[in-house]
């Protein structure tokens, strides 16, 4: 399974990063919303992408509905991982087309849970 | 491995001692306002581990502890955290199988009472809370009463405010659940009123006296039995067998398949996960 992580911070996408690759995901990152569709374009398209929202050139928001507008992109399963907690943004989130949401700050385990969630990854015994 | 068993008062700063090594070791900060935690999550390993208390087990993490010893703390403070639909199996199974069931058998009554024998900070009975809300609508005009009880009292103190942090909802709450049912409070969300009045919560030690409990249909007892030894889980078992009402479930932690000798209980697989039928007799 291919991750990709998209965040402007480079310490959030090594530690996203870190814990994705310890699930057994092949990660790549980008630093924003268009540089991770230039990749896509490119070819490079995951089975898993965690989305900032606050990103500079192209937000997590319009990067989601991008996606979501893009037919042979519709089997991507969206994560938002972002310091924006209200409950009105988490809604406009799904509403956009993510599927699961997870706010900064957040443990390892938190990540581990929504792919569980998700099916990503197989729960512990 | 054993350490000294004389029993000395916990003091602050020995609480402050625990987090100290488990932020060593692990890198989990473990702020003042969530010590109140390392009772219940270290308990058990005081248990297996024949240490008499956490002063006991601070001056021991302090001097140098067992290899042993020091591996079990960071694991009940690292890997035992409640997350909400904790292992997701058991909630398909519950979802899927059993609700359905019991639905269909108690249609006449619209009656169903469900227990979490360990609810810790209530995230597993508010599940099953928002699950019923979501996926059972047609349970809107049923008496489903729901009951959480646990040894510790702060962490019921904590279920009963139904307040959790932003590390705390982000455990397994799926974002729909967190959409519908939170409500941000400056750093904390906290649970809708709607479900959080719908839960009871009292105190409940497995090895002592029980209160008057009500007859229950389902009885979620997880990751608890095995901190026990074998005589006193059967006992605790035959305890829960006879608060079920017949056709009532049990379910365990992933764990704990096994309920040992006890009888008046049938095996049934739902999925992945294997719970427990109270017989009718």
């Amino acid at each position: 399974m291919q991750a990709m992580v998209i965040d402007d911070s480079r310490a959030m996408r090594a530690i996203l990063r870190r814990i994705v690759t310890e699930l057994g995901f092949d990660c790549t990152e980008a630093g924003d919303g268009q540089e991770a569709l230039d990749k896509m374009k490119a070819g490079e398209v995951p089975d898993l992408c965690l989305v900032d929202w606050n990103m500079p050139v192209l937000d997590g928001l319009s990067f989601i509905q991008a996606v979501r507008g893009t037919a042979e992109w519709r089997h991507i399963t969206l994560m938002m991982v972002t310091t924006e907690g209200e409950q009105a943004q988490i809604v406009r989130a799904l509403a956009a087309g993510a599927h699961e949401y997870v706010i900064k700050p957040f443990t390892p385990d938190a990540i581990e849970d929504k792919l569980q969630l998700l099916g990503l990854v197989g729960v512990r015994a | 491995m054993t350490t000294t068993t004389t029993a000395t008062e916990v003091s602050s700063s020995d609480l402050k001692s625990i987090a100290q090594f488990v932020e060593n070791r692990s890198a989990i900060l473990c702020p003042e306002d969530k010590y109140y935690l390392f009772e219940a999550r270290l308990r058990p390993v005081l248990r297996k581990h024949e240490v008499a208390d956490l002063g006991v087990l601070a001056a021991a993490l302090r001097t140098g502890p067992a290899p042993a010893l020091a591996e079990a703390v960071i694991e009940a403070m690292t890997t035992n955290e409640t997350s909400w639909f904790r292992d997701v199996h058991p909630f398909e199974a519950i979802k899927t199988g059993i609700i359905p069931e019991l639905v269909a058998a108690r249609g006449s009554t619209k009656k169903l009472a469900i227990w979490s024998a360990a609810c810790s900070t209530g995230q597993e009975i508010y599940s099953l809370a928002m699950m019923l809300d979501m996926q059972f609508p047609e349970l809107g005009n049923w008496d489903v009463s729901l009951h959480g009880t646990d040894i510790n009292l702060e962490v019921l103190a904590q279920a009963k405010s139904a307040r959790y942090s932003a590390l705390e909802v982000n455990r397994g709450l799926p974002a729909q659940y967190l959409a519908r049912y939170m409500e941000r409070d400056g750093a904390s969300y906290v649970l809708s009123e709607r479900i959080r009045s719908r839960a009871k919560f009292e105190q409940l030690n497995f090895v002592g006296p029980w209160p008057v409990m009500p007859r229950f249909d389902l009885v979620l007892c997880r990751n608890v039995l095995i901190y026990f030894d074998i005589d006193v889980r059967a006992r605790i078992v035959r305890k829960i067998r006879d608060t079920l009402s017949p056709g009532g479930y049990l379910v365990l932690g992933s764990s704990e398949t096994s309920i040992g000798d006890v009888d008046g209980f049938s095996r049934v697989v739902f999925g992945r996960t294997t719970v427990y039928r109270k017989e009718a007799r």
